[in-house]
């Protein structure tokens, strides 16, 4: 099966509001970004574009299409969408790739969610007959998965405390979070309680970014003389949507998507993990069954700025980041779709 | 070179204006599961779920593959959404193809629906949003001024929208799945009925359906013990463009003739009206027949019509290139499902199992499909015989 | 279980959720300005086309518009159709005219009413203008143009429909 190469990847800053700024004028930057790192003028010079979006965090239908007046589609190009993480939109492209029906492609996600209420928004997500017209925002969801992990001693307050703690602390080396600081587990415990048992510190906040990526051919990649880093394997798994027929303290669905993808076969020296809520970190990260030889999120992960829509992507990029930097060798990014972790997807990335 | 990949597998819904009997799910599931009947398979056969459908403001459920995951089997298993406005029936079928053709899976089911009795579409579509002016008055409203174009470019005669009107309904006549049954369609009924956005009366328009369409699709050693005849995948091919550039034929679209020509060629199609036996085409509003004649290569620009007025396009009147023979979009309009039924219904005829609508003897056939400002194109060629 | 039960075919869950909609860089430009009563486009650096309303690129190169171009009240109708059917969350009563107006200067139209007309004599190539609201009225909103209105200027050929300079036909 033909290799894939990770060639380009930009995210921009997380900011909680971005202001002024619409959907294509959020996505412009980092394409330019991206094209320019591979030495490409726009989406004429890539065999296939995918994007990921998702309408409601505007709450306007088709937000996507303006998404395509970024690209310079004229002539027109090869080009889909998914409405999901724009990690889904990289495996799609990927499928592309292998069939032979591109060389390379071009990958973006974006959202804009300071508009509206993002966990409101994020209930009509659910079961639209018997969940949805409850209202159950997504983290009261996630506080309902907190507490069954507390109460079954899997984990302690203080665990995930020091989740955030290392998140902040981490995410002072990213110049793109939105939330960073030198924050000892303590500070976070001498929090007041927000969703019991959340703080405002155990979820991540509210976002406003994109990000974009480039993928490749080896031949293409080594045509275009930039580094690369090698998709390994890649696998997603979605689980039941009745939160009462899953363990909720585990995350199956992910450890089956990590086994298809390949983890087992090298050392994991860097995890990013889309975990939007800290207990959620410690649930991944014993589920992927990593230990002391794993970084877990060095950039901060989604605790330091989560843009929807596209933080699963940027997972994938930022552990693509540390490979070509030289950081690491080899390294896994997950990301996350749908209430209490049921859909996960598991990329493996090698150095070239 | 991409592997091999045939469908082995279609299952449809009765489209309908309402189908209080089931939910969203139900639905999705009726589908599903009359697929997996014809292809004589199981839950546990299929490898991976790509769902499709139009905005998710359509229902009012965001992102509705995660509530649907259980009602198509999909636990444990890859599940992909995608979403490309009124084509994406049709990308949904070449995303799934891709899983296959990719070598990636041996054997996923794609689903594609649209419930719009439990919404309305028209308002998700003229959502206003502040700013701007309110004129959005549905999908009509915003092509009416294209086909209006169209009209005076080919300088068609003003029956050429009713023609397809009737046509397309007799079509459907012969489908009992379709939405509406008007076997007894006139055009004189077509030209009485209501006008609503000028050129476009209510007869020429589509219905408002509830419905979903599945599809199994496997890999060629699969294929070659499937239970039924399968129709082998000979081409796929997506295009995009803008909804608004400067200089854009928003009539004759780039993007619709750069796709056409691609899947064409990967088909090994040279002369589309002769080497085709029939095309099922997204046709919401009956004038989009010439014009996507015109756009697909069936005829010379600026004489579609003429292919629709000799009847070629007609299965009634013995035409070469019957076009719709399920009745197409204007007998049944599940939205986010109408361009998974195009390419459904084209490899129901190369399978030889179309029933009353069935094109005698058909080897290759095209699906096709549209959406937004007609500017997201995705089209396959299903025929009989491996390539 | 009583069998005389009633089956539950619909249940009715409304959605309500509230945005703090934001248009954009670049419409809020256009929006400041045609809240003073001046309808502006910006142009593409690549390939030189002037977009109105401008969305904040242009769709054909995928590059933002910078530089802001005062337009004509003058427009050309590129297509139009008329409207037997009202349109969710507005007064207007059918039939009405929707058009595609391009505005002199400008290489793209847009969608806006027509009206002060005979329904029947409007053609494609025909020459408009805008009617605007009382000054007191406007606000960060397209429809500060109430409608375009025919007005007594020859037919715009076809292949020169939104390419007219500002200064209209004649320039």
């Amino acid at each position: 099966m033909k290799e894939i190469a990770i060639v380009g990847f930009k995210q921009s800053d997380s900011v909680s509001d971005a202001g002024a700024v619409n959907e294509v004028e959020m996505i412009m930057p980092v394409l330019s970004s991206v094209f320019q790192q591979v030495g490409i003028n726009n989406a004429q010079d890539v065999g296939f574009v995918c994007s990921g979006s998702c309408d409601y965090l505007q709450g306007a239908a088709f937000a996507f299409v303006a998404g395509v007046d970024a690209l310079g589609a004229v002539p027109p190009i090869k080009e889909s969408h998914v409405e999901m993480d724009a990690a889904w939109a990289l495996y799609e492209s990927i499928l592309k790739i292998r069939m032979g029906h591109a060389e390379s492609a071009l990958i973006y996600g974006f959202g804009k969610s300071s508009p509206g209420e993002l966990p409101i928004v994020m209930s009509q997500q659910l079961d639209p007959y018997y969940l949805a017209p409850l209202w159950v925002d997504s983290i009261s969801l996630a506080a309902l998965q907190a507490r069954l992990m507390l109460d079954q001693g899997l984990i302690t307050e203080r665990d995930m405390a020091e989740v955030v703690s290392r998140s902040r602390r981490n995410a002072m080396n990213n110049p793109h979070a939105q939330l960073a600081g030198d924050v000892a587990p303590d500070d976070v415990l001498a929090e007041e309680m927000y969703l019991s048992p959340l703080r405002k510190a155990d979820i991540c906040p509210v976002s406003d970014g994109a990000s974009a990526m480039i993928i490749a051919t080896v031949d293409k990649a080594k045509e275009w003389g930039v580094p690369y880093a090698i998709i390994s394997g890649i696998d997603h798994r979605i689980e039941t949507h009745n939160l009462g027929m899953r363990d909720l303290t585990d995350s199956v669905s992910t450890r089956t998507a990590a086994k298809r993808a390949g983890m087992d076969a090298g050392k994991v020296e860097v995890a990013e993990l889309y975990a939007p809520f800290s207990h959620q970190e410690i649930i991944l990260s014993r589920a992927l069954g990593l230990g002391d030889e794993t970084r877990i999120n060095p950039s901060g992960g989604v605790l330091a700025g989560n843009l929807m829509m596209a933080s699963g992507l940027s997972r994938i990029g930022e552990v693509f980041n540390r490979i070509v930097s030289g950081e690491v060798q080899r390294g896994i990014a997950h990301a996350t779709s749908g209430p209490c972790l049921q859909h996960n997807l598991v990329t493996v990335l090698e150095k070239a | 070179m991409a592997n091999l990949a045939a469908v082995v597998g279609i299952g449809q819904t009765k489209y309908m204006t309402k189908r209080l009997d089931v939910s969203i799910a139900g639905l999705v599931r009726e589908a599903a599961v009359n697929a997996l009947q014809d292809a004589d398979l199981t839950w546990d056969d299929i490898d991976a779920v790509i769902l499709g459908k139009a905005p998710d403001m359509f229902e009012g459920v965001i992102m509705p593959e995660a509530y649907l995951t259980d009602a198509l089997g999909c636990n444990g298993k890859p599940m992909l959404r995608v979403h490309t406005a009124g084509s994406v029936g049709g990308s949904t079928a070449l995303v799934a193809a891709s899983h296959v053709q990719s070598g990636m899976f041996k054997r996923v089911l794609t689903v594609a629906f649209e419930k719009q009795s439990e919404s309305n579409a028209m308002w998700a579509l003229s959502n206003p949003q502040p700013f701007s002016t309110h004129l959005n008055a549905g999908a009509g409203g915003y092509f009416a001024p294209i086909i209006r174009e169209y009209m005076r470019r080919s300088n068609a005669p003003y029956n050429v929208g009713i023609k397809v009107a009737v046509k397309d309904r007799l079509h459907g006549a012969r489908n009992p799945l379709a939405h509406l049954q008007k076997p007894d369609i006139t055009m004189q009924e077509v030209e009485d009925s209501f006008m609503l956005w000028d050129p476009i009366r209510f007869l020429e328009a589509c219905p408002s359906s509830d419905g979903a369409c599945a599809m199994i699709i496997a890999n060629e050693e699969l294929a070659d013990k499937s239970a039924k005849k399968p129709a082998w995948i000979r081409g796929v091919a997506m295009r995009s463009e803008p909804t608004m550039f400067a200089g854009r034929d928003e009539v004759n679209p780039q993007a619709g003739r750069d796709c056409a020509a691609d899947v064409y060629k990967q088909a090994g199609i040279t002369d589309p009206r002769k080497d085709l036996d029939c095309a099922e085409v997204y046709v919401p509003f009956s004038w989009y027949e010439p014009m996507w004649l015109e756009n697909l290569g069936f005829a010379p620009e600026g004489e579609g019509w003429k292919l629709t007025m000799e009847g070629a396009t007609s299965l009634d009147e013995g035409g070469d290139i019957p076009w719709n023979c399920s009745g197409g979009v204007l007998s049944s309009n599940a939205i986010g499902a109408s361009g998974m039924i195009r390419f459904a219904e084209a490899a129901r005829q190369v399978r030889g199992d179309a029933g009353a609508h069935q094109v005698e003897g058909a080897k290759l056939a095209l699906g096709h499909a549209y959406g937004g400002g007609a500017q997201f194109f995705a089209m396959w060629v299903v025929g009989s015989e491996k390539p | 279980m009583s069998e005389e039960q009633e089956v539950v075919t619909v249940v009715k869950a409304p959605v309500y959720l509230k945005y703090n909609f934001t248009a954009g860089a670049a419409p809020a430009r256009f929006l400041a300005q045609i809240k003073k009563g001046v309808l502006t486009g910006q142009r593409c650096p690549k390939c030189s086309a002037v977009y109105v309303p401008p969305r904040g690129s242009c769709g054909g190169c995928g590059v933002a518009t910078e530089e802001e171009v005062v337009l004509s009240n003058k427009a050309t109708v590129q297509s139009f159709t008329i409207v037997y059917i009202p349109i969710p969350n507005n007064p207007i009563e059918p039939p009405y005219i929707i058009a595609n107006v391009v505005p002199d200067g400008a290489n793209i139209s847009f969608i806006h009413l027509m009206s002060e007309c005979v329904n029947e004599d409007v053609h494609i190539g025909a020459r408009v203008e805008a009617v605007w609201k009382p000054k007191e009225e406007w606000d960060f909103a397209m429809d500060n143009i109430r409608y375009y209105r025919p007005i007594d200027e020859p037919n715009v050929p076809v292949d020169q429909i939104g390419k007219l300079p500002v200064t209209g036909l004649e320039g």
